[in-house]
C-alpha cells in the first residue's frame, strides 16, 4: 500500500464520518419536522431560524448528561454495546459508492467511496447488517432489566427472519446485473434501465425488510413505548444513548443509499436515457461526476423521507403479525419473485 | 497482517473456552469468526469471508446469543474436579496433539514456494459459483436435499408439539 493510497483512505474516511454524522444530526431534525407537519404542529423552531441549530443543542446536552449505569448491569458489555452498534453502522459507509471516480493520483482514479470495485460488494453490506444486530441485543441484556432484555430478543428474532428477505430480494438485482460488484451493478442500470423498473417486486420486498432490519415503525417493536418503556436503549444515558440513537439513523442513510444503488441507479441522473448525451458532458467528466453525486445523495435522501413518513403515517404490527408477515408473506414472495426472474433472463437469452 | 489476525484468532478462542459467562465466551466466538473472515482476507478468499460473516457471525452466533437471554443462562459454576483420571487423559491427549503438530510442521516444505496464477482468483465468486455447479454439482444437490428434509422435519416437530400443547 502506497502512501498516497493510505492518505487518500484516511481523507475518504473523514469526510465519509462527518457527511454520516451531519446527515444523522439533519435527519433527526427532519425526523421531527415532518413528524410535527404530519401532527399539524409546528416542530422544533427555537435553536436558530427554523430550528436548524437544535440538533446540535441536543448533542450537547446528551455530552453534559451524567451517565449512569444500572448497579445490576454487565458494565463491559454495557459499554462495549453501542461501540459495536456505531462501528456495524460506519463500516457498511466503506462499501457504499457515493460517487463515481473523481480524482486521479498516480494513476488510479479515487471517488467518495472507499471499497467500491469490492469483487462481492452487495454481501459485504449484507454481512454487515447482519452483525448490527449484536449492538441492539447485547444493549438489551447488558442493562440487567426485563424491558429491555424483550426489546433485544424482539431485535434479534427481527432482524434473523426479515433478513432472509432481504437477501432474496437482492437475488433478482444480482441476476440481472451479473455481478455482486456495486459499480457493475451501477453500470448495469446506467446503460439499460433502473432496476426498480424491472424489479418492483424486489424493491417494495427491500423496502419493507430495510424498515425492519433498521428497528423503524412499523415494525418499531423492539422500542414499542407502551410495551416496553423504551426498549433495548431504555437503561442508557448520555452519550451512550447518543450513539445508540446516532447508530439507528447511521443505519437508516445506510439502508437508503443501497436502495438508491441497487434499484435507483446510483449516481445516474436521468433514467431511461444517457446522461452525458442529454446533457452534453464528457462520460466520467468531473462535472458529470459530481451531478451525479448529487443525483446519489438525492434519491437517498429522498427515501430517508419516505422511511420518516413510513414512521408517522402508520401504527405499529403486533408482534405475532410482524413474523407471520415476515415468514409467511415475505419470503414465499421473494422467492416466486427469483423464480420468474430466472425464468425470465432465461427466455430472453 | 497474517500475525495480527492469527493472534487475534488464537487469542479469541482461548477467551471462547476460558470465560464463564455465557454471554462473553459467545462473543468471543463472534471476534474469532471476525479474524477468521481476516485470514481469509489475506488469503484473497473474499466471497468466504463474506459468508463467514454473514452465517456464522450474522446468523449462528446471533441465534445462540438469542438462545443464552431466551433461556437466561447463568454463569457456570466450577465443577469439582472428578480425580486425576480426567486431567491425565487431558495431559495425553494434548501431548499427543503437540507432537503431530510438531511432526506436521517439521515436515513441511521450508523456503518460498511460488503459488500458481490461478490461486488469486480461485476464492472469487465466479470461481466458487463454476465449481459448484459444474464439477461438485452433485454433493451441491445432495446437501440441500439433506436440508429440505431437516426443514421439513423440525417444522414437523415444531408442528406436533403445538398440537400436544
Amino acid at each position: 500500500m502506497s502512501l498516497t493510497n493510505l492518505i487518500v483512505i484516511l481523507v475518504q474516511a473523514g469526510i465519509l464520518v462527518n457527511m454520516m454524522l451531519m446527515a444523522a444530526a439533519y435527519m433527526v431534525l427532519a425526523e421531527r419536522k415532518i413528524a410535527a407537519w404530519i401532527q399539524n404542529r409546528v416542530g422544533p423552531n427555537r435553536v436558530g431560524p427554523w430550528g436548524l441549530f437544535q440538533s446540535f443543542a441536543d448533542v450537547f446536552k446528551l455530552y453534559i448528561k451524567e451517565d449512569i449505569v444500572p448497579a445490576a448491569a454487565d458494565y463491559k458489555f454495557h459499554a462495549l454495546a453501542p461501540v459495536i452498534a456505531i462501528g456495524v453502522a460506519v463500516t457498511t459507509y466503506a462499501i457504499i459508492p457515493f460517487s463515481g471516480p473523481l480524482i486521479e493520483l498516480d494513476g488510479v482514479k479515487y471517488g467518495l467511496a472507499m471499497a467500491p470495485n469490492m469483487n462481492i460488494g452487495i454481501l459485504a453490506v449484507l454481512a454487515m447488517t447482519s452483525v448490527g444486530v449484536y449492538g441492539v441485543a447485547l444493549a438489551g441484556w447488558s442493562s440487567n432489566n426485563k424491558y429491555s432484555l424483550m426489546g433485544g430478543l424482539r431485535s434479534a428474532a427481527q432482524m434473523i427472519s426479515y433478513e432472509l428477505s432481504m437477501g432474496l430480494a437482492i437475488i433478482g438485482v444480482v441476476l440481472i446485473a451479473g455481478s455482486l460488484n456495486l459499480i457493475d451493478i451501477i453500470q448495469a442500470q446506467t446503460d439499460g434501465m433502473w432496476f426498480i423498473f424491472l424489479q418492483p417486486v424486489g424493491f417494495i420486498l427491500f423496502l419493507i425488510t430495510a424498515l425492519a432490519e433498521t428497528n423503524r415503525a412499523p415494525f418499531d417493536l423492539p422500542e414499542a413505548e407502551p410495551e416496553l418503556v423504551g426498549g433495548y436503549h431504555t437503561e442508557y444515558s448520555g452519550m451512550k444513548f447518543g450513539l445508540l440513537y446516532l447508530a439507528e439513523y447511521a443505519n437508516i442513510l445506510a439502508s437508503s443509499a443501497i436502495m438508491a444503488t441497487l434499484f435507483l441507479g446510483g449516481w445516474d441522473i436521468i433514467p431511461f436515457l444517457d446522461d452525458s448525451t442529454v446533457l452534453g458532458l464528457a462520460p466520467f467528466s468531473l462535472p458529470l461526476v459530481i451531478l451525479g453525486h448529487m443525483a446519489f445523495l438525492g434519491k437517498a435522501f429522498a427515501l430517508v423521507f419516505v422511511f420518516i413518513w413510513i414512521r408517522w403515517s402508520l401504527p405499529r404490527f403486533r408482534y405475532d403479525q410482524l413474523m407471520n408477515l415476515g415468514w409467511k408473506v415475505l419470503l414465499p414472495i421473494s422467492l416466486v419473485n427469483i423464480i420468474v426472474t430466472g425464468l425470465v433472463i432465461l427466455f430472453l437469452q | 497482517m497474517f500475525t495480527v489476525f492469527a493472534i487475534g484468532a488464537v487469542a479469541s478462542a482461548v477467551f471462547t473456552i476460558t470465560r464463564k459467562n455465557p454471554v462473553a465466551s459467545a462473543m468471543s466466538l463472534v471476534g474469532h469468526f471476525f479474524m477468521l473472515t481476516g485470514l481469509y482476507l489475506t488469503l484473497q478468499a473474499q466471497f468466504v469471508a463474506a459468508v463467514q460473516v454473514l452465517v456464522y457471525a450474522g446468523a449462528i452466533m446471533v441465534l445462540v446469543i438469542f438462545v443464552i437471554m431466551l433461556l437466561n443462562v447463568g454463569t457456570e459454576q466450577q465443577h469439582p474436579q472428578s480425580g486425576g483420571l480426567r486431567t491425565t487423559l487431558g495431559v495425553m491427549m494434548a501431548g499427543l496433539l503437540a507432537v503431530l503438530m510438531g511432526t506436521a510442521i517439521l515436515a513441511r516444505p521450508t523456503g518460498r514456494v511460488d503459488l500458481p496464477p490461478e490461486s488469486l482468483t480461485i476464492g472469487t465468486t465466479e470461481a466458487i459459483g463454476q465449481s459448484l455447479f459444474t464439477t461438485y454439482l452433485f454433493p451441491f444437490e445432495a446437501v440441500s436435499l439433506l436440508l429440505l428434509a431437516a426443514l421439513i422435519g423440525s417444522v414437523i416437530l415444531a408442528k406436533r408439539h403445538v398440537q400436544e400443547g
